[in-house]
């Protein structure tokens, strides 16, 4: 690629950040060029990130309606899933599975809570409830 | 309070910047492109039987650490390597060599780097930076991946090295104790395009080097016959792997072009090392053609072709090909 083809796209998902990019100059020679961004990886950048915030408002429906327990939320929307919680607090799946159980969840020992929150970056007591979405569940 | 005096350079690998960045400063003035090249950091591998968030893993570059053990090896730099149990030991090792005046490479996540645009933000453990400072409470950081130098809290910096999980850090923190000051690259250079070259070529596993793209371009193929949101979000996967932060298809064909450029001219002009680069600029920009190509049906309402995208990834397996033949004209088999 010649460096006047290095994509100047202005990609939100860049943040006006820039990217190094090796391309060729005018004598043929390979040199880093900033680029801004470019259309093809944002799109799949963008539907990686629309997927996970998909996953984070069904999430969040289904613990609205009673049938799971914040903690299957804030999972999402850490933009964890459950093989990544397990890896993150040294939790078996099933033992995680367990915590989605609202009724159990209410009882959950405080210790297995601080693992929790140190793994996603929550306090206790964000953990503990629901956060006020912007979003109208079916 | 300590910041050292450095001299932050914007690369397109975090691994191969880090090690180009640290030699450098150490007093061994050597490329990112050589580093990357010298270390054999050109690879692939398609593991469907490893998922990672649903999707299999596509990997478009070596292990983590793996160029900084290449380096090592192959240019006889002494590192050191250090990991440890626990996060406040991890913290008071950063300072004290940060005290003694040096600058160090650390690997953590992505996602609790708060300097990181949030849209780029994935639970990825296998990033690099270097450390060159603090001041009160916050690090001088030169991310290899970004334009500038950056500024990072203690406690972010902290969490993003403890992370457990697929490929953890565990605080890794790394710098050369003995840099050679000169060095013969060319029997170097030599020895690792012929370990690319035959490894691309000749594994004998299905999964890996060029055998394996073709395998990822045979399951594209197959991708009709499934969900189709699934097939797009397997498709834009790929391209993720191939051209997001540090990992790339294009982005490393560019990259490799610049190492054979380079080792072209310590060759005294060689023409087969000349050709070649020229050869993965164009397997290059193919590669991005690909991944526009995927774009495009992503974003289309149209019914994808996905035989038409497998049959690119084939294409250029087959013409990557032919690169690693010519390297192997120079290198000798």
């Amino acid at each position: 690629m010649d460096i006047k083809s290095v994509p100047q796209d202005d990609s939100s998902t860049y943040a006006n950040n820039k990217k190094a990019i090796y391309a060729k100059d005018e004598n043929g020679e390979v040199k880093v060029v900033g680029s801004s961004g470019w259309e093809a990886e944002e799109t799949v950048t963008k539907q990686a990130l629309e997927d996970l915030e998909d996953s984070a408002k069904e999430a969040y429906c289904e613990v609205k309606k009673g049938l799971k327990s914040p903690l299957y939320y804030h999972m999402f929307a850490v933009r964890m899933d459950l093989q990544v919680l397990a890896d993150s607090t040294g939790f078996f799946k099933w033992t995680i599975k367990r915590d989605f159980d609202p009724k159990r969840y209410e009882n959950i020992n405080e210790n297995r809570l601080a693992v929790y929150a140190e793994a996603m970056g929550r306090t206790i007591e964000e953990l503990k409830k629901l956060e006020e979405l912007d979003y109208e569940c079916k | 309070m300590s910041v050292n005096s450095f001299e932050h350079r914007h690369s397109a690998h975090c691994e191969s910047g880090v090690m180009s960045s640290m030699l450098r400063h150490y007093g061994l003035d050597i490329s990112e492109p050589m580093v990357f090249g010298l270390s054999s950091a050109l690879t692939f591998a398609y593991l469907p039987f490893i998922k990672m968030g649903g999707m299999p893993l596509v990997a478009y570059r070596s292990m983590p650490k793996s160029i900084i053990k290449n380096i090592q090896k192959n240019l006889n730099v002494k590192m050191k390597l250090e990991t440890f149990s626990k996060k406040e030991k991890g913290q008071a090792r950063l300072d004290e060599l940060l005290e003694e005046g040096k600058i160090v490479g650390a690997q953590t996540s992505v996602y609790w780097l708060p300097y990181f645009p949030d849209e780029m933000r994935f639970h990825f453990n296998a990033h690099n930076l270097l450390v060159y400072g603090k001041e009160g409470d916050n690090y001088h950081v030169s991310d290899p991946v970004f334009e500038n130098p950056v500024v990072c809290d203690q406690a972010s910096l902290s969490k993003a090295r403890f992370v457990k999980g697929a490929l953890a850090p565990k605080g890794l923190l790394y710098y050369p104790t003995d840099v050679p000051k000169e060095i013969d690259l060319k029997p170097i250079i030599k020895k690792s395009i012929k370990k690319t070259a035959k490894s691309m070529l000749g594994t004998p596993v299905p999964i890996a080097g060029l055998k394996g793209m073709k395998y990822l371009a045979k399951s594209i193929s197959k991708l009709k016959s499934k969900d189709k949101r699934y097939a797009k979000l397997y498709l834009g996967h790929i391209v993720r792997m191939q051209e997001e932060i540090g990992t790339g298809g294009a982005g490393f064909r560019y990259l490799y072009a610049s190492f054979l450029q380079e080792a072209s001219t310590i060759y005294d002009n060689d023409q087969t090392l000349k050709e070649a680069a020229d050869m993965f600029l164009e397997v290059g920009d193919n590669f991005r053609d690909f991944a526009l190509m995927i774009a495009k049906s992503i974003k289309s309402k149209e019914p994808i072709d996905y035989k038409k995208i497998s049959e690119k990834l084939t294409s250029i397996a087959d013409q990557e090909t032919k690169v690693y033949e010519k390297l192997l004209e120079f290198t000798g088999k």
